[in-house]
């Protein structure tokens, strides 16, 4: 290492005004949305990434859903003919899996996040919990689209709303953003410990298809609510179903209710309101538990990575 | 002259696990061999400095010089005891830039300098300072993976040193460049410690770290063996008969010292 000197005029004084404390990144999420700049950035480079070296690009962010949607629109109608019996069927399905895939893309790119930039993580000092909520944005951008072609496909087919079904939709929403939130944030954090963890996300995200009412209405699981009350219970202790239920209330129903369909699978849950109301107080409970558990798990991740 | 960097009674354990998959953790447990072994980093480390000194931090290879950075950095946190700092800290730790390697270096760069807390506005003003002191010229544009290991300590180095920090941390960085460059960055770090910028520079080279620093801490196996006068500290290491010794990098460099 070559040496040189100091130079000669004396050394100035450099008066620091900012209060001495810990060097760690403090604040948790709080702190992470103070940095915008610092978020918008990680997300910029979470597309980039993503779509590096794929020709389709950003396409394939809207492939995916509408062949998943093509596939479950005839396997469901030319098996079980379920659009007999549902006025509206392919907008109940289509919103059903808008938010189903909002969900998914959180849970497992969240999960993944901490690991896959490990690079960052070990050698920075950033708010972890930045990664996570870049995925969570990430996501919430790959799914504006598809929501604003719900809304444009609502108001074509015709669209009125009430009351509830404003409620319904601004619960749903909340619900489904805090929860996958809080899964996104606290498997982030023990996924850095055990890689088993994106497996079983990814495999729960799969499942979640087939548990929220967008194949089937929801009469139909409310139809087994007297002979079998757990599974009846366990079905709407769901968080991501109980959204779905409220955004169809919002979505689809709107629809159903504008062109003079409903009938007997156009019914909701009852309590439902209230039954959301509880749910996002949970969620954001689970939120605030996500956020302690990964504020302890932190700590040793430079030595995991 | 206020305080820059606190270090108060500080220790570092690290967890090295050894078996990682359920099996491997079961065969293990059966026999008896340890799941995991435990490796005190650092332990009970304190020392103060004041904004504006230089600190030379030297050990040999494994006496937690990494880890002391890192902590002082915020990279980490300590296990027992506290770090507190002062101001914007800017710095290469871990011997290498936290670079993401699908980005480009132009990306690279907004998003360290955005780490260190720097807006985009800041950012764009430094930037072609910036790049010109990095002279990685037409790579700016392409990802950083296809930099030689030259040109990523370069721009890791020439961003850290342009953020306008209060405390400045170096890590063996400059190991990999080549002569001139390192000469460069030698100019520009008594550049910013000559503007009362804490510098913690962490260097092998005996002849760098007197020219450099106005004190040396020596760390010996996680503990602080050396506070003080450079000379003693260099002395202490023994690393003051390296003039004799036939290490020609070292020679080299004493006999540049020499010369300016």
């Amino acid at each position: 290492m070559p040496a040189v000197p100091a130079p000669e005029e004396p050394q100035q004084q450099r008066v620091v005004e900012a209060p001495l404390q810990p060097p760690t990144p403090a604040g948790g999420l709080v702190g992470v949305f103070q940095r915008p700049w610092l978020l918008r950035l990680l997300v910029r480079r979470e597309m980039a990434k993503r779509y590096s070296a794929s020709l389709l690009g950003l396409l394939w962010s809207y492939i995916q859903p509408a062949i998943r949607f093509t596939v479950y629109y005839f396997v469901v109608i030319g098996l079980i003919r379920q659009h007999e019996s549902v006025p509206q069927f392919a907008l109940h399905l289509f919103c059903g899996i808008v938010f189903t895939h909002y969900f998914s893309e959180t849970a497992s790119g969240g999960t993944r996040s901490i690991w896959a930039n490990r690079s960052l993580v070990g050698r920075t000092a950033l708010p972890r919990e930045a990664f996570p909520v870049s995925s969570m944005l990430t996501a919430a951008l790959h799914t504006l689209p598809q929501l604003v072609l719900l809304a444009v496909v609502c108001a074509l087919v015709g669209w009125t709303t009430d009351m509830v079904g404003i409620v319904s939709g601004l619960l749903g929403l909340a619900i489904v953003v805090t929860f996958s939130m809080a899964v996104a944030l606290f498997f982030s954090a023990v996924n850095v410990y055990y890689r088993d963890f994106q497996n079983i996300v990814s495999t729960l995200t799969q499942f979640m298809h087939f548990m929220v009412p967008m194949m089937y209405p929801v009469t139909r699981v409310m139809s087994v609510s007297h002979s079998h009350p757990v599974i009846y219970q366990i079905y709407m202790a769901n968080p991501v179903a109980d959204a779905v239920i409220l955004l169809q209330r919002f979505f689809w129903h709107g629809s159903v209710a504008a062109n003079h369909q409903l009938n007997a699978s156009s019914k909701f849950p009852p309590h439902m309101l209230e039954r959301g109301a509880i749910m996002l107080v949970v969620c954001l409970i689970l939120l605030w538990i996500a956020q302690k558990a990964f504020t302890r798990l932190e700590v040793k991740f430079p030595e995991r990575l | 002259m206020a305080e820059s960097i606190v270090v108060d009674q500080v220790s570092k354990v690290f967890t090295m696990h050894y078996h990682r998959t359920l099996k491997q953790k079961t065969v293990a447990t059966l026999r008896r061999l340890p799941l995991n072994e435990t490796f005190k980093a650092l332990s009970d480390v304190s020392f103060t400095v004041e904004q504006g000194e230089s600190i030379g931090l030297m050990g040999l290879n494994g006496s937690g010089k990494s880890t002391l950075l890192k902590l002082i950095n915020g990279v980490m946190q300590p296990d027992s005891g506290h770090v507190l700092t002062r101001g914007r800290i800017a710095g290469l730790v871990a011997k290498g830039a936290g670079f993401h390697q699908q980005l480009t270096g132009r990306e690279n760069l907004y998003l360290n300098a955005a780490i260190m807390g720097l807006n985009e506005a800041e950012t764009d003003a430094k930037f072609d300072e910036i790049v010109e002191f990095a002279d990685i010229g037409r790579f700016l544009d392409v990802p950083v993976s296809h930099y030689s290991s030259g040109m990523f300590s370069r721009l890791g180095f020439s961003i850290a040193v342009h953020v306008d920090a209060d405390v400045f941390l170096a890590d063996e960085v400059l190991a990999v460049g080549d002569r001139p460059f390192k000469k460069k960055c030698m100019v520009k770090m008594q550049e910013i410690r000559q503007q009362g910028t804490t510098i913690f520079y962490v260097s092998h080279a005996a002849a760098s770290v007197r020219a450099m620093c106005d004190r040396v801490l020596v760390l010996e196996n996680g503990r602080l063996g050396f506070d003080g006068d450079v000379a003693e500290g260099i002395k202490y290491l023994h690393y003051d008969d390296d003039v004799e010794s036939d290490d020609e990098e070292s020679m080299a460099d004493e006999e540049l010292g020499a010369d300016i």
